[in-house]
Formats: C-alpha cells, sequence, structure tokens
C-alpha cells in the first residue's frame, strides 16, 4: 500500500466524509481562507508552479489556464466545473463527490479568487441524482457556514445525459440552454466563454486538487509524480481484477503497482487488454503493465493518460465484441454536428457488427481502418477521433482475433465467460 | 501594403500561398475564399459566405501550414483566416487533404439516398457536383442506410426530406443570422440529426424560400416545384423583382413557355443573395385560367365580346380622340411601360392628368416627391453607414422586406439604432432593436420632428405618409434641419420608375416640372412637338371625381385594382360612366367595366426594368420567349398611331434609350410648401382610431393563385391595446367587430403594445379587407366591440 498517496481520498473511509463537520475536521476551509488573503496572481503562481495539470484528460496545465484569462477588462468571469463524467470506464468524479463534495466547493473559491469571478457553475451529468443531491446539500451547508456567497456564488446545473456535453464548448452551449454542440474555436472559452464572457472550464478532480497544493504548498506538490506530470491523482480500475476501486497515488505508477494493490485479475486469469484513459484512448495489452501511468509515459507507449479510467479485461473477453460495444456508444452519443463522427460511427458500428458476427470479410478490416482514418483528426472534436481508438488499437494489438472471427464464422468466444457471475451460469 | 476600399477605408492586406500561387487578400479573409480568388474551388457544404463560419460539414479540409509549422491534422478552410506567412496546401496539392475530402464526402454520400434520378437538385447539387470532383470513384459502404419519412412539411411551402439532408446547417444558420426567424433548428442527435420545427409552430418566416436556395442538396423543396422540372430543361433568364421597390436581383427559370420557378439574384449592393417568399413563389398570376387572352371591345349592346388587335385599337382611339381623358397607371408598370404612358399622355390626350398612384394619396404627397425625391438617390449602402435610422410610415418586413434584410444585417453586426414612429408594435421592430415611439394615428407629426437625428442618419418614409396630413412635411423639415437623408420607399415595384418617367401631374420625364417654361420647352423639343399642356395635372382621386363630375370623358387605366383605391363603389360609378380603355393581364373589377379591355404582357413575357426605392435600375430580360403578349408601351404606342398621334415608343427598347437619352432635370426643383397637420381625432368609449397597412402576404392580386405562398401568411388579427381589451371585455384570440358606418370586419383579437386610442387591422388580408369593408384606411374613427 505504500505506493498510494490519498490527498483527496484520505477521508472517504470515514462515514461522515461527506458533512462540512468532516471536512472541517480535518481541516477544511483553511486553505480558501489562505487563498483569499492571498493576491489572486500569486494563487495562479502558485498553482502553476505545482505543476497541476488538467485530470479531465488533456492535462493541460491548470495554473496556464487560469492565466489565460484577460485581467482588468471590467467583464465578469466565471468558473465552470465541468461534472460530466461520461467517459467509459470513468468513475473517479462520481466517488469524489459523493465522499467529500466540500473539496470541490473550496477549490472553486480559490479558483474563483484567482481568476477574478465572482460565479462558479457545476455542470453534473444528469444521470447521477444522488450526487446531486449530495453536491447540493454541500453547496446550501457551505452558504449556510458563510463559505459561499461572501462575494462568491457556486451553481449546480444539471445535464441531460449527453456525452458531448464533457467537451467543454459544447457543455458551456448546453449550461446556456441551448443544445450541447461543439463551438467553433476561436475565441476560446478563456475569451468568450460562458455568456460570452471569460470562463476557465476545468474537471472535479483538477478543482479539487487546489485546496491542498494550497495548504501544503506548490513544492509538496511537485515532490509527487514525475518529471512533467506533478502530484498525485485519482485511477480508477474497473473490470476484470479482485479489487476495483479509486486508487490515489503519484503520476507515473504502473498498472503492475495498482493491480497488486487492488489484489490483481480476477483469480484464475491473466490480462488480456485495458484501456490506461477510458474507453477513447488506444488500448493496452499486457505488454504495457510497466508503462509509466502519467501524460508522457502513456503517449508515449501510443495512448493517453485520458481520465485514468483503467478498465481491465482478461483473457475471456472478445476484444472485437468489447470495441464493437464502446462504438455503438459513440454512435449514440455522437452529436451530430459534423460529419465524420456522425456518419462515420453509423457506419463503424455496422462493419464492427458484421466482424463480430462472423459475417465480414478481411477487406472489411482495411475499410475499417481507413474509415478510422477518415475520422480520426477530420472530426470537429475530440469525440470521433476517440471513436476511433480502440478500433485502431485493438487491430493493432488483435488482428488475429478478428481473423478468427471470420474463419470461425461466428465470435469464438462464450460472453457468459467474461461475465462476473460466470459460476452461477449453468 | 494596403489598398482603398470603397475610396475611404484603408483595407489590410495578407499575402498567403496557396497550391505554390500567392494571392493577396484583405485581412480577415478565410482560406477558402482566398482560393477561390486564384480560381481554386475547395469543396464545401456548410460555407456560405453570408453566412457565420461554422466547421460542420468538414468537407473543405485543407492541410495549413504557419510560420513554417504545420497544422498536425487537416482544418476546414472556411473557418480559418489567413495569416501573414501562411502555407495552404489543398486537395490540388496534398495527398492527405485530397484523402481527407474524399473520405468526408464518402462518409456524406453514406446515408443520402442518391434518389439523384427523382430528386429536384438533380443536375443543380452541389453533392452531386462535388462528389463528381471530389469524391472517391466507388462506393465502399454497403450496410442499411437511415431512413425517414419524406418528405415533411416544414410549412406550407417547404418541404424537408430529411433523408437527403447533409446537415450543413445552412437553412437554419440563414433563419437565424439573416431573416432573425429561428424556426427551424436542427434537433435529435448523432445520424438521427434532424431539421426540424417547434411542435405545432411551422416555419412561417417571410424569407423562408432562401433556405431551399442555399440548401446545397434535395433536402428543402418548394412546395410548389417539386417534381415540376429537371434544372436541364429549365431555360433561365436574369430578371428583377415586380412585387415591391426593393428591387431584388432574380432569375426566372422557364420551362416551354411557362414560369416554374424564380430564385434570387446575385447582387451585393441591393438583395446581396436574398429574397422574400413573395418574389420567390408568387408568379402564378402569369399562368392564371383567366388570363386575357384577347382584346375585348363592349359592343352596342353593352357586352364586352373578343375582338381583333385593329378593331380593339380602333375603338380605343376612337373612344379617345379628342376627348378629355386621363391615365391612371398602377404601381406595376416598368420604367419603360411609364414612360410609355406619359408621352401618351401629354400627346395622345394632350393632358398632365396621369398619376401613377393607385392608392390613398394626398397632393402633400406629390409635391413631397417632386421636391425631396425625384432624381436623389438614397440606397442601401447609406443604411449600411448610417449611425441611425427613422422609419416614418413603413414596416419594413411587410412592405420592403428586403430593406428590412438589411436593417437587420446592421443592426446584429454593428448595433445600428433604429427608432419607428409607428402607432403599433411589430414584429419587424422587435427583431431589429427598434425604439418604438408610439402614436396615436394621425399624430405622427408631433413624434417625428422629436427625433434626433444626424447628417448621417437616414430617414424611411413610407407611401402611407400620405394618410397623415403634414406628415411628409414634417420629415421634410425633420430633414433640413437635421441634414439627414431622406429615403421614400412606395409598396409598389413600379411607383419610383413611374415618378420619374413623369406619369404624375406636376412633373414631366426627368423630373421636369410642369410649371417650368424651360422644362416643357426641354421635353416638348426632345419630342418633336410645340408644346405641352402647361397645367399640373390631376391626382389619381382628383381624375376620379372628374369622371363622376363629367369634367372627364374618358380614362386609359393600365394595371389598377380599384380596390385599392378609396371608395371603390364610388370608382366604378365613375368608370361605368366613362369611356375606359383598361390595359391588364387579368380580368378586374376595372376590365369588367371598361369599354376596351387590351391584354398586356406580365413581366416574365417582356424586358424592361424597374426603378427601386434607391432609383437605382433594375433591368430584366423577356424570360418566355415568343409570348404573344405585348408591353403596356408597345400598345400605347399603337393606340397612339391609331389616333393620328404618334409616341413613337414600338418597342421597350425604343421607350427605355428615349427615355434614358432626356436625363435628369438640371434646374430648379418644385418649391415644396409645407402643410399643416391635422389635429388627430380624439375617441371616447368603444370608439378607436384606425390604423391599417397591408402585410407582405396577403389577398395582393399578383399572390393569386400561390395556395402553398398562402399558408404562410400571418394570421389576420385585429391589434388592441390591454387597456382597451380590458374595457371591452376581451383577450387575445376572441373575436373583435371593428365597424363604422360603411360596414364590419369581425376577426381575432391580439393584445399588444399599441396606442390606447387606435385598432390595427391587415388593409387586405383574408377576412379584413378595410377599403372593400369599412372603406377607411387610417386615421378615420371606427366602433370595436366584442363579437
Amino acid at each position: 500500500m505504500s505506493k498510494l498517496t490519498p490527498v483527496l481520498s484520505a477521508h472517504w473511509d470515514e462515514k461522515d466524509s461527506f458533512t462540512i463537520e468532516a471536512y472541517t475536521r480535518h481541516g477544511g476551509y483553511t486553505a480558501s481562507k489562505k487563498a483569499l488573503a492571498m493576491d489572486p496572481d500569486a494563487v495562479i503562481q502558485m498553482v502553476k508552479d505545482s505543476g497541476l495539470r488538467g485530470r479531465g484528460g488533456a492535462g493541460f496545465p491548470t495554473g496556464m489556464k487560469w492565466g489565460f484569462i484577460p485581467q482588468g477588462d471590467d467583464k465578469d468571469h466565471y468558473l465552470v466545473v465541468n461534472a460530466d463524467e461520461s467517459e467509459p470506464g470513468t468513475c473517479k468524479d462520481t466517488p469524489l463527490l459523493m465522499a467529500n463534495p466540500h473539496v470541490l466547493i473550496e477549490g472553486c473559491i480559490i479558483a474563483c479568487h484567482a481568476i477574478r469571478a465572482k460565479s462558479a457553475f457545476i455542470y453534473i451529468r444528469g444521470e447521477v441524482t444522488h450526487v446531486v443531491r449530495r453536491v447540493n446539500a454541500a453547496i446550501a451547508d457551505a452558504y449556510k457556514a458563510g463559505h459561499l456567497g461572501n462575494g462568491i456564488d457556486v451553481t449546480l446545473h444539471i445535464g441531460a445525459g449527453a456525452y458531448i456535453c464533457g467537451e467543454e464548448t459544447a457543455l458551456l452551449d448546453s449550461l446556456e440552454g441551448f443544445r450541447g454542440q461543439p463551438r467553433l474555436r476561436p475565441p476560446f472559452p478563456a475569451i468568450a466563454g460562458l455568456y460570452a464572457r471569460p470562463t476557465v472550464v476545468n474537471n472535479v478532480e483538477s478543482i479539487a486538487s487546489v485546496p491542498a497544493i494550497i495548504s501544503n504548498g506548490a513544492e509538496w506538490y511537485q515532490s509527487m509524480g514525475t518529471e512533467k506530470s506533478k502530484g498525485a491523482t485519482l485511477y480508477s480500475l474497473s473490470g476484470h481484477v479482485n479489487n476495483p476501486g479509486q486508487f490515489e497515488a503519484p503520476l507515473g505508477i504502473t498498472l503492475r503497482e495498482i493491480l497488486e494493490i487492488a489484489g490483481g485479475v480476477r483469480d484464475g486469469h491473466k490480462l488480456k487488454f485495458w484501456t490506461p484513459g477510458g474507453s477513447s484512448t488506444p488500448l493496452f495489452t499486457d505488454a504495457h503493465l510497466d508503462t509509466p501511468l502519467d501524460y508522457e509515459g502513456v503517449s508515449a507507449a501510443g495512448s493517453m493518460l485520458g481520465t485514468k479510467a483503467l478498465q481491465i479485461f482478461d483473457e475471456t473477453t472478445c476484444v472485437v465484441r468489447a470495441v464493437l460495444r464502446w462504438t455503438e456508444f459513440y454512435k449514440h452519443e455522437s452529436c451530430g454536428k459534423c460529419t465524420p463522427c456522425r456518419e462515420g460511427t453509423w457506419w463503424l458500428v455496422q462493419i464492427l457488427r458484421d466482424l463480430e458476427n462472423g459475417t465480414g470479410t478481411e477487406a472489411d478490416l482495411e475499410k475499417l481502418l481507413d474509415l478510422c482514418d477518415n475520422i480520426m483528426g477530420r472530426s470537429f472534436c475530440a469525440l470521433g477521433d476517440g471513436a476511433t481508438s480502440p478500433i485502431t488499437s485493438s487491430i493493432k494489438y488483435f488482428r488475429d482475433e478478428y481473423i478468427a472471427h471470420l474463419t470461425n464464422g461466428a465470435c469464438p468466444f462464450d460472453p457468459v465467460q467474461s461475465t462476473l457471475f460466470v459460476g452461477a451460469v449453468k | 501594403m494596403t489598398t482603398t476600399q470603397d475610396s475611404a477605408v484603408a483595407v489590410e492586406l495578407i499575402t498567403v500561398v496557396i497550391d505554390g500561387f500567392e494571392v493577396s487578400v484583405p485581412k480577415g479573409t478565410l482560406i477558402i475564399r482566398a482560393a477561390e480568388k486564384l480560381g481554386i474551388q475547395i469543396p464545401r457544404f456548410c460555407d456560405h459566405p453570408l453566412l457565420d463560419p461554422v466547421g460542420a460539414c468538414r468537407q473543405c479540409l485543407v492541410d495549413v501550414e504557419i510560420n513554417g509549422r504545420a497544422f498536425p491534422k487537416p482544418q476546414a478552410s472556411c473557418t480559418i483566416p489567413v495569416e501573414p506567412n501562411m502555407i495552404v496546401k489543398t486537395q490540388l496539392t496534398s495527398p492527405v487533404a485530397d484523402k481527407a475530402q474524399k473520405g468526408v464526402m464518402e462518409l456524406l454520400l453514406g446515408n443520402h439516398p442518391l434518389d439523384c434520378p427523382v430528386c429536384d437538385k438533380g443536375g443543380e447539387c452541389p453533392l452531386q457536383n462535388q462528389a463528381m470532383s471530389n469524391g472517391r470513384p466507388d462506393a465502399r459502404l454497403d450496410g442499411y442506410k437511415r431512413t425517414f419519412e419524406k418528405p415533411i412539411n416544414i410549412s406550407s411551402s417547404v418541404l424537408l426530406d430529411r433523408e437527403r439532408c447533409v446537415l450543413c446547417a445552412r437553412c437554419t444558420r440563414f433563419s437565424e443570422q439573416i431573416a432573425s426567424d429561428p424556426f427551424i433548428t436542427l434537433n435529435e442527435r448523432g445520424a438521427l440529426q434532424q431539421v426540424g420545427i417547434y411542435e405545432n409552430d411551422p416555419f412561417k418566416s417571410y424569407f423562408s424560400g432562401n433556405t431551399v436556395q442555399i440548401c446545397p442538396v434535395g433536402a428543402l423543396t418548394g412546395a410548389s416545384y417539386r417534381f415540376r422540372a429537371r434544372p436541364f430543361d429549365l431555360v433561365s433568364t436574369p430578371s428583377a423583382c415586380e412585387h415591391c421597390a426593393s428591387g431584388c436581383d432574380m432569375r426566372t427559370d422557364v420551362r416551354r413557355g411557362k414560369t416554374l420557378r424564380r430564385l434570387a439574384g446575385d447582387d451585393a449592393s441591393v438583395n446581396e443573395e436574398w429574397n422574400c417568399d413573395k418574389g420567390r413563389w408568387a408568379f402564378k398570376y402569369v399562368t392564371a385560367v383567366d388570363r386575357l387572352a384577347h382584346p375585348q371591345v363592349r359592343n352596342a349592346e353593352g357586352v364586352l365580346v373578343q375582338a381583333s388587335w385593329p378593331e380593339a385599337l380602333a375603338a380605343a382611339a376612337s373612344g379617345l380622340k379628342s376627348k378629355r381623358a386621363a391615365v391612371i397607371t398602377g404601381g406595376r408598370v416598368t420604367t419603360e411601360d411609364a414612360y410609355g404612358y406619359s408621352k401618351f399622355a401629354r400627346i395622345a390626350l394632350k393632358t398632365n392628368d396621369i398619376d401613377f398612384r393607385a392608392r390613398v394619396t394626398s397632393d402633400e404627397e406629390r409635391d413631397f416627391l417632386s421636391a425631396h425625391v425625384v432624381g436623389t438617390s438614397t440606397t442601401y449602402r447609406d443604411i449600411d453607414v448610417a449611425d441611425h435610422v427613422a422609419l416614418i410610415a413603413f414596416e419594413p418586413e411587410e412592405e420592403s422586406p428586403i430593406v428590412f434584410l438589411r436593417l437587420n444585417r446592421n443592426v446584429k453586426k454593428r448595433g445600428l439604432k433604429v427608432s419607428a414612429v409607428a402607432t403599433k408594435q411589430s414584429i419587424a421592430m422587435d427583431k431589429l432593436k427598434a425604439e418604438f415611439i408610439k402614436v396615436a394615428p394621425g399624430a405622427e407629426s408631433a413624434a417625428v420632428l422629436a427625433l434626433s437625428l444626424t447628417p448621417k442618419s437616414v430617414i424611411l418614409v413610407g407611401e402611407r405618409a400620405s394618410e397623415s396630413a403634414g406628415l411628409f412635411s414634417t420629415v421634410a423639415s425633420l430633414a433640413s434641419k437635421s441634414g439627414a437623408k431622406i429615403a421614400y420607399i412606395p409598396r409598389r415595384a413600379g411607383e419610383r420608375g413611374a415618378l420619374e418617367a413623369g406619369a404624375i401631374g406636376n412633373l414631366l420625364p426627368g423630373g421636369r416640372p410642369v410649371t417650368d417654361a424651360a422644362a416643357r420647352v426641354d421635353i416638348a423639343a426632345a419630342w418633336g412637338i410645340d408644346s405641352l399642356p402647361t397645367q399640373t395635372g390631376r391626382t389619381t382621386s382628383q381624375i376620379i371625381e372628374a369622371l363622376s363630375a363629367n369634367e372627364l370623358d374618358a380614362v386609359v387605366i393600365g394595371g389598377v385594382d380599384a380596390h385599392d383605391l378609396p371608395d371603390s363603389g364610388r370608382v366604378i360609378e365613375a368608370l361605368k360612366k366613362s369611356f375606359v380603355v383598361s390595359l391588364e393581364i387579368v380580368p378586374s373589377a376595372v376590365t369588367a367595366v371598361a369599354d376596351v379591355v387590351l391584354p398586356v404582357a406580365a413581366i416574365t413575357e417582356k424586358s424592361g426594368s424597374f426603378l427601386n426605392w434607391e432609383g437605382r435600375a433594375r433591368a430584366f430580360d423577356e424570360a418566355v420567349v415568343d409570348s404573344q403578349n405585348r408591353s403596356d408601351v408597345r400598345i400605347l404606342s399603337m393606340i397612339a398611331d391609331a389616333m393620328g398621334e404618334s409616341i413613337m415608343l414600338g418597342t421597350v427598347t425604343a421607350s427605355a434609350r428615349e427615355f434614358n437619352q432626356l436625363g435628369n432635370w438640371d434646374g430648379a426643383r418644385t418649391q415644396f410648401t409645407p402643410v399643416a397637420g391635422q389635429t388627430p381625432h380624439s375617441v371616447s368609449g368603444n370608439e378607436a382610431i384606425l390604423t391599417s397597412w397591408r402585410r407582405l402576404l396577403d389577398m395582393g392580386s399578383l399572390q393569386k393563385g400561390e395556395d402553398n405562398l398562402a399558408g404562410t401568411r400571418r394570421p389576420t388579427v385585429a391589434v388592441i391595446s390591454p387597456k382597451r381589451a380590458e374595457s371591452i371585455g376581451i383577450t387575445t384570440g376572441q373575436q373583435v367587430r371593428v365597424s363604422n358606418a360603411h360596414g364590419a370586419i369581425t376577426i381575432p383579437a391580439l393584445v399588444e403594445d399599441i396606442h390606447d386610442d387606435a385598432v390595427w387591422v391587415p388593409r387586405n388580408s383574408f377576412a379584413s379587407q378595410t377599403l372593400i369593408a369599412l372603406n377607411a384606411v387610417h386615421g378615420d374613427v371606427v366602433t370595436v366591440v366584442k363579437a
């Protein structure tokens, strides 16, 4: 357990961890007090110095993003927290908000102060009603305690269940009451974001990481992680693993190490493939067990750290079937704005379904790859790109398995074997 | 490097390299348009030069490099402005861009039904054309396509075939950005995304037809054109719109002698690439079943019978020769025809009794026109640079829709200030964020005088100012006080041309005052005659009066709807007792009482020109060749010949040449004598002062036969203020009765922002034809009660 560095998740195991009392008991709302006494620019500098990078997937330096907000422009500024966690496999913000919503609220106060904003909006996905209730209660408590309402307000907005609204400009459209579709950039949100005002859009975990940085200093945060990926982060482990859940560890930890902590792959089975950062990131195999899970390490190995959603699949899983499922998700979630993603995902599903059913041909594989090439980097936002990642990476590592479907005339796997209730099925 | 545009504004030029060629374009130019300058066509669907970039279709991907650093992936050339040191490689030089474009095209075609053989767009379809030029030669996608019910009507005029739609969002962006009518929007998502209307709220925009025209596929089709023709069977002719004074450039498409379609033409200085639905779709009157085909002459028994041309011309000539006769032309005449009427009146009838204003008029208006309008030019460009535009007795969206679009563009792009002196709030005022200066009908003058304008301001005054005594006078004094420009915007297409051609009692052609001897000499010399009548001629209403009083014997009427005139019953009585020569397209109340009826060519059957409100000539060619119908001027020339008083205008070309050679009067303008305003009526109890104007789509005779268009009319309502609504115990939607001694109109009420003393009803809409039902238009007292 030595590798873990619980900061955000330090007190999740306490019964009342989500209450303002528990949060205060552990020193909550002292960081915001400290930050509010600081010059906003000094807060931004501190976050810059800490090396904190966006935890929503792209890994953009948080302090630098804050620094883009024009100062002294006499305009309202806004902070928008992206809590629209929808990426398949990603489950860090939801437990974080369930277990400790106040750390986000305190982060909002600090960030608002730094970027000279008076209002923060938390955009939360509509499906997680329990989280909505918890965050609402926490906001109410924070107002009652006087942390909010003294020049900084936090508003919770509930999305309507569209994956695209996790894309920051689509989120802003949705927050403004429009249909969520990504906006043309420039102008970037830092110049014209919410209601055309300078806006910072940050992931829940990024903002929630700020109070600890203010309390413990940039150097403390810098002491964790790797050269360019500083600090600790939440890794979400799911799938064929004995002890799934969230593991907070310094960036650069390897899957082998996390798996060890999590009790390993399902007993009697071995790792076949996994995603380093949710389904939009190219797959890894057991060859990547020692790849350092930081932004550079994963990228060098041909994938992306993304949201650090480690989905573990053992040898009972049909990779074609898994990829088909994901692709169906992207087809369902494509917003429809641009041609490659809208039409591309529609066709990808059909070809993959044929391949999974064993009714395709080997030429379909080439067609699939070419189609992916015509979608990747051609679509309006990253949704289309993400849709191609599992396909191209799975063909790269498991082409033989695709071919086996064709020679077999059907899927060679028994899907029941990969379920967790396999023993119960006769 | 700089250059000058519009002689004043310096524009920074940026030089970029596209496919190895250098091109210099103004800063802010998009790559796709810089490429066009070099003749490099990058395929595109969502891009439209008049709409904001969206980058949705991804068809225009190119490789871009700035300062030696290449973008890692191809970029949408429709969204990126050029920058210094930019190198662009299009599909012509970049295999990556070429593959990207072919890939996008393949995907677009994937869910497209490929029903080109039965699609209206087939043959003129950007998807079809660009699939040929920038697509893969073969199709690889062989699964199942998305299907939808086809087509669905999003309004009575526009049909939507969702299967064909490539979701470029041109239509929705047009509706929002240009027309400010966001009645259509994209809904659903992914491949099921589709254009839709709000529930129970159809696409009732006056500009909806533009979406059909800019649709890059056959997804939006006009209900009246769908399945009627193939583009390659059509013969296209440049034309101009005859419906209002906006002056839209048009294209008329004809197959085998029949007009099947009219499209907005491309004129950046006037209508840009847009027009209104009336201009686009109201042309069926040309092919109406009751179209007059042969001359008719009233026989000894008093019955109109078909006659040969020589017979009819002889009858007309003998009925007019040496008689006290006058001319009323109506507003649909072309400039060339108006010149014909003008010359015919002076030479053949030896009178100045001619008026083109077949509507409610005033002497004040006539004097205003000769003093402040004829020979002047205020333009769309003046609106573009104005600091403030005042709308007076003018409802732009209803009465000159392209003026509305231009105002709207300036309001949206640069926050142009618009003020409207009006009796009631309107949809257009809302869209233009106009300052609404609310007045009682008849009390406009005081409000106009209170406007604070500058020499950079523009006053748009409509013909309805003639219905409020003293209003033209206050407009004139406001203009002289502030230095603001005056633009007089009549409703009909022919009025400005008729004014310039002298089809009015106080002016000869070219704005020459009748009362000016030198001006008369000018014209007499040009026409080769000794003298011209010297007395200022009668106005339309005076002509009717004179016919009633037997002070005139005969009248030549060109295209006048008697119901456009006040007291049409009296007009018909006056015509019945006179000798009437009617030049008309379709039978009307006037032809019914005429002694000689001569069929004339409709706009598509002749060439000619209109002068729009700016005074800009809008020329058009004959779209239907070999029509047997002749233009008014040709017929007038034949009558004149038969009378032995030749006007020598045998063709439209001859008329145009002669009129243009006359040039404009450079002598003194007539002096304008201001007219004092009248105190508006005071009303009490259920009394109200009537205010009314025509809607764009109404019972107008040129809209006959186009039922799909009629379906997008705005509802007929009587607008009353909340105070009045309360006092008569009525709410929006309930029937209200507007009446006077003459008659009554019973229509649903709309409680809205209108002067408490006023009631507004549409002037010529279904169930609300004020001139017929009430013999009243504006400023008259009526009674308003719950029906």
